[in-house]
C-alpha cells in the first residue's frame, strides 16, 4: 500500500506511474504463459502431451479457465452485495490505475459528449451529460479491487445500471452489455447481464461527492463492486446491449473474463 | 499371481511394518508436489504484479510469464491442489492415519528429538514412526495448507465469501496471511528436502512405499 501511494495524483511519482503502466502493458513476451524457466510445471501437467509444445499448454490453461468461468457463474450467487464501509475508510488519495500515463488518459469535453447507446435496446437516443445528471443517483462506498491484487476503498455517487437500462427499454434477456471506452488503444469490455442489473451496478458520475475526475473516469465510469477493476471502465462512450460476447481489452490477452469477487 | 499374493501375504503376517508409506499417501503426496510448486511459482508471479514487500521474484523463477498467464496457471493448478488435498485430509482422518502418525505431539518430546536431530543422534531406524519434530512439523504443514487455501479463497471471492474475508481481518490482510503461508511452505519444503537427501530410504519410502 505504501508504494500505491506513491503512484496516486497528486504529487505524482511519474517514473513509478510509468514504471506501473509498462508492467501492465501487454508486449508480444507476454503474450506467451509459459516462459522458459517454468517448463517443469508443463511438463507434468502435461503427461502425455507434447510437453515441448507450450500452445498447448496455453490451449489447455484456456480451457481451464473457460472452465472456470462456467463452475463460478454456476457456483456463486450473482446477486450477492459486496460489503460496504464507512466513510472513513475511504483510501486517500484513491490511487490512479490504468496501462497508460495520466497524461496520456482521455481528457474529455463534457459538453460535446455524448453517451451512445445501441444495440438490443427501444429508445436509441445519446444522452448528454446534463441529461444523465439528472437521473437518481445513489452512493455507495465500496472496495475496488484491482487484478493486480491490490485494492483501495472508494465512494461513487450514480446512477444504478439497472434503472438506466430498464428506462432505455434495454432487452435484460439479452446476454451482455458492451461498453466502449474513450482510453488511447480503445478500451471495451463486456459485463453479463446478471451483473449488469446488480444493485450496485452503477453508472458513475461522482468520486467522492466531487464531479467524476479525469483520472477516475471523467464523465463517466461504470463501477461494478462485484467484479475485478477492469471490468469497471472508465471514460464510458457506448454501451451496447448484446448477445455476442464481443471480447475486452484484457479478456482478449487472457484475464478471465468472469473475473468476479 | 499367486507367488505374488503370498509374498504380500508373508509381508503382513512376518513384518507388517514394512510398508511404510501405503500406496494412497503416496500417490497424493506427488500429486500435491506438483500442484503446490505450480502454485508456488504461479504465486510468485502474481505477486509480482503488485508486490506487498520491497523485492520481486526474479522472472526464472515464475510461471506463467506475465499477470494473466501466472492468475491462469494459479486457477489451474488449484483444482489439482484443493481435490488432492480434501481427498489428503479425509483419509487422513477416516483412516486414522493423522491420529496414528501426528500424536501424540508434546512440547518435551519435541525438544528432545530436536537437540538430538541437530547432534545427529536421533534414529532414523523405524521410518513408520515419526518423531516429534517430524510429528510437528506435519501436522504442522497441514494446518498451513488449510489456511493458504482458505486466505486464496477469501482473496479470490471477497464478495461471495465476505465472511472469510472477514475472519481474516479484510481483503487487504488476507494477502498477508497468504503470503506468509506461502513463506512457511517453502521454508517447510527446503528442510523437508534436505531432510529427505540426507536419508535417502524415507524418499525411497515415498516412492515405492518401502
Amino acid at each position: 500500500m505504501r508504494r500505491l501511494r506513491k503512484l496516486l495524483i497528486p504529487g505524482v511519482d511519474k517514473k513509478l506511474l510509468v514504471r506501473d503502466a509498462v508492467k501492465v502493458m501487454p508486449d508480444l513476451t507476454r503474450r506467451r504463459f509459459i516462459t522458459a524457466g517454468a517448463s517443469i510445471g508443463a511438463l507434468t501437467l502435461l503427461t502425455g502431451c507434447d510437453v515441448v509444445d507450450s500452445s498447448s499448454a496455453e490451449e489447455l490453461l484456456k480451457k481451464v479457465s473457460k472452465f472456470n468461468d462456467a463452475v463460478q457463474a454456476w457456483m456463486f450467487n450473482p446477486d450477492a452485495l459486496a460489503p460496504t464501509f464507512p466513510e472513513s475508510a475511504i483510501t486517500k488519495p484513491f490511487p490512479f490505475n490504468a496501462y497508460y500515463d495520466l497524461d496520456d488518459a482521455p481528457d474529455i469535453d463534457g459538453k460535446d459528449w455524448k453517451l451512445e447507446v445501441r444495440g438490443l435496446v427501444e429508445n436509441k437516443k445519446s444522452w448528454t451529460l446534463d441529461e444523465l445528471y439528472k437521473l437518481p443517483q445513489v452512493k455507495q462506498v465500496t472496495r475496488h479491487i484491482c487484478v493486480e491484487g491490490w485494492s483501495a476503498i472508494g465512494s461513487w455517487t450514480g446512477t444504478p445500471m439497472r434503472d438506466f437500462l430498464k428506462r432505455i427499454g434495454a432487452d435484460t434477456s439479452a446476454k451482455y452489455v458492451w461498453f466502449q471506452c474513450a482510453d488511447k488503444d480503445g478500451y471495451n469490455s463486456p459485463l453479463d447481464m446478471r451483473t449488469a442489473l446488480h444493485p450496485q451496478t452503477q453508472m458513475t458520475f461522482k468520486f467522492a461527492d466531487e464531479i467524476l475526475p479525469r483520472a477516475y473516469g471523467y464523465p463517466m465510469k461504470i463501477r461494478v463492486p462485484t467484479k475485478l477493476g477492469f471490468k469497471n471502465p472508465k471514460y464510458v462512450i457506448s454501451m451496447e446491449v448484446t448477445n455476442d460476447y464481443k471480447g475486452g481489452y484484457w479478456e482478449d490477452q487472457g484475464y478471465n473474463s468472469f473475473s468476479g469477487n | 499371481m499367486s507367488s505374488l499374493a503370498v509374498s504380500d501375504d508373508h509381508a503382513d503376517t512376518a513384518t507388517p511394518a514394512k510398508v511404510i508409506q501405503p500406496g494412497w499417501v503416496r500417490v497424493l503426496h506427488w500429486i500435491n508436489a506438483v500442484a503446490m510448486v505450480m502454485m508456488i511459482m504461479s504465486g510468485w508471479q502474481i505477486y509480482n504484479a503488485s508486490p506487498l514487500f520491497n523485492f520481486t521474484f526474479s522472472s526464472s523463477i515464475t510461471l506463467g510469464g506475465w499477470l494473466a498467464g501466472g492468475l491462469l496457471w494459479h486457477f489451474a493448478a488449484m483444482w489439482l491442489l484443493m481435490v488432492n488435498g480434501l481427498i489428503y485430509l479425509i483419509l487422513g482422518f477416516v483412516t486414522g492415519r493423522f491420529r496414528r502418525k501426528l500424536l501424540p505431539i508434546t512440547p518435551s518430546g519435541v525438544i528432545s528429538d530436536a537437540k538430538a536431530a541437530l547432534t545427529f543422534k536421533l534414529s532414523h531406524d523405524d521410518l513408520s514412526i515419526y518423531n516429534s519434530v517430524q510429528r510437528l512439523l506435519y501436522a504442522g504443514i497441514i494446518i498451513v495448507g488449510v489456511v493458504i487455501v482458505l486466505s486464496g479463497l477469501s482473496m479470490w471471492k471477497p464478495v461471495q465469501l465476505y465472511w472469510l474475508s472477514a475472519l481474516f481481518g479484510g481483503y487487504d490482510v488476507a494477502r498477508y496471511v497468504h503470503f506468509t503461508c506461502m513463506a512457511l511452505i517453502v521454508a517447510f519444503l527446503v528442510i523437508h528436502v534436505a531432510l529427505a537427501v540426507l536419508v535417502p530410504k524415507s524418499l525411497r519410502a515415498m516412492i515405492i512405499g518401502r
